[in-house]
């Protein structure tokens, strides 16, 4: 990693409402951390011990959530508890299908009422297997891949799974949305021009962006780290 | 912007005479020339010229070409061509002019910078087809049959039609399709 790379990352002694201020979007990380509001002035490290978390991964994620070409090293991953990996992303999975994709699809249904005839329909139908295609995806994740996570962290190895196959089948899920984008802010008629519109497309671009991080913090942070954990339980 | 030409001729001795005349215009960008009109409707798609100057006596139907881009077609004669035919055609360069007439016939018959980047994010005839096909379920094979194209044709109208809409799946290209009116709703499964 690049040396001004390095000083720019957040380090522990930052007031954690400071990152906030800094950088908006990163308030819907914390719940799915573990953290809570409410924390004051207080820095980065006093929160996170008060609430449990690792300091160092509360900031790699943050790090990589906020710097676009931010890779961390294998030694930085292997230096980092990742304890509170498999547990970030469930809840990070939970976020999407609870409360993002509910929100995204409240606001397409009015747009649907607006179309005429069955566009309407096929327009929210194509998100709903959307939605199916993502819930399917993640399931396959809490089902296949987090337990055999968990079993290596407490140091067994599970010959039924093995981290190579995730690369091969980790399915893109981020593209359907950016074509859902699309059609919604270029091709619908001009009578639905309403708010639901622009708060539509907002929240898909917030999910758009979040998806894409989570899709890397799987590929570049958990895949190297399973990896190395099966290599090691293995000699 | 430069216009980009496509020579299509069998004469590699009219070729390169073209090229030698083109040279240098700051104008036009030649094209790799094709000899043949076999692979043209490929060409087409593939590399989206400005300008085919083609010898008529290649093609039957021009409106086949033109199902297939915007470009601007001009004919390329040294011999006699019907006036039917050369109807067809944008312009007509005959091998007899002189430099500044033949450079001056590709200029006019081309448009003008304005016109051509308006059009350019349009769906041409032929891309609507695959489309409409597409939102109808139709395999890029059944779509190859049906518009008696290569299925590597068809793969190059979906990448052209994806880099113009900003659409990738087939389902969000069906529901554009519905949105443009270019399948009623009785023609979906």
């Amino acid at each position: 990693m690049k040396q001004n790379m390095k000083s720019r990352l957040f380090s522990s002694e930052t007031r954690l409402s400071d990152l906030i201020t800094a950088h908006p979007s990163l308030l819907t990380l914390l719940t799915r951390l573990g953290l809570s509001l409410g924390f004051g002035d207080r820095s980065i490290d006093d929160v996170c011990q008060d609430s449990g978390v690792d300091t160092d991964f509360f900031l790699l994620i943050c790090n990589v959530y906020t710097f676009n070409n931010y890779v961390p090293s294998t030694a930085t991953i292997l230096g980092t508890d990742m304890t509170g990996l498999v547990p970030y992303l469930e809840k990070s999975h939970k976020y999407y299908v609870d409360k993002r994709l509910p929100h995204i699809e409240r606001h397409l249904d009015a747009i649907a009422q607006k179309l005429k005839g069955r566009i309407g329909q096929v327009f929210i139908s194509f998100f709903q297997e959307y939605k199916q295609e993502v819930i399917a995806h993640f399931r396959h994740e809490e089902i296949e891949v987090f337990p055999h996570i968990r079993a290596l962290m407490t140091g067994e190895r599970d010959k039924t799974y093995s981290i190579g196959e995730f690369l091969h089948t980790h399915s893109d899920i981020e593209g359907k949305l950016d074509d859902l984008l699309n059609i919604v802010f270029k091709y619908l008629p001009p009578q639905v021009d309403d708010d639901n519109v622009l708060d539509v497309v907002y929240d898909i671009l917030r999910l758009s962006e979040d998806l894409k991080k989570h899709t890397f913090i799987e590929e570049k942070i958990m895949v190297p780290l399973v990896k190395h954990l099966e290599k090691a339980i293995l000699s | 912007m430069k216009q980009r030409l496509l020579i299509v001729e069998p004469s590699e001795l009219i070729i390169e005479g073209l090229k030698s005349i083109l040279e240098g215009q700051i104008r036009f960008k030649v094209l790799e020339p094709e000899m043949s009109a076999d692979h043209l409707v490929e060409r087409l798609v593939a590399v989206h010229p400005d300008i085919v100057l083609i010898n008529p006596t290649l093609v039957e139907h021009v409106s086949r070409l033109r199902n297939e881009g915007t470009m601007t077609l001009v004919a390329l004669v040294y011999q006699y061509v019907e006036h039917d035919r050369l109807k067809q055609y944008d312009g007509v360069v005959d091998i007899r002019d002189s430099r500044a007439v033949i450079i001056e016939t590709l200029a006019q018959a081309s448009p003008g910078e304005a016109d051509a980047g308006r059009s350019n994010y349009e769906l041409t005839k032929r891309e609507t087809a695959v489309l409409v096909q597409l939102a109808q379920g139709k395999t890029n094979k059944e779509i190859a049959d049906a518009l008696n194209v290569s299925v590597h044709t068809v793969i190059s109208h979906r990448k052209n039609i994806t880099h113009k809409t900003g659409i990738k799946s087939v389902a969000g290209l069906t529901v554009y399709a519905m949105l443009n009116n270019l399948i009623d709703e009785s023609s979906l499964m």
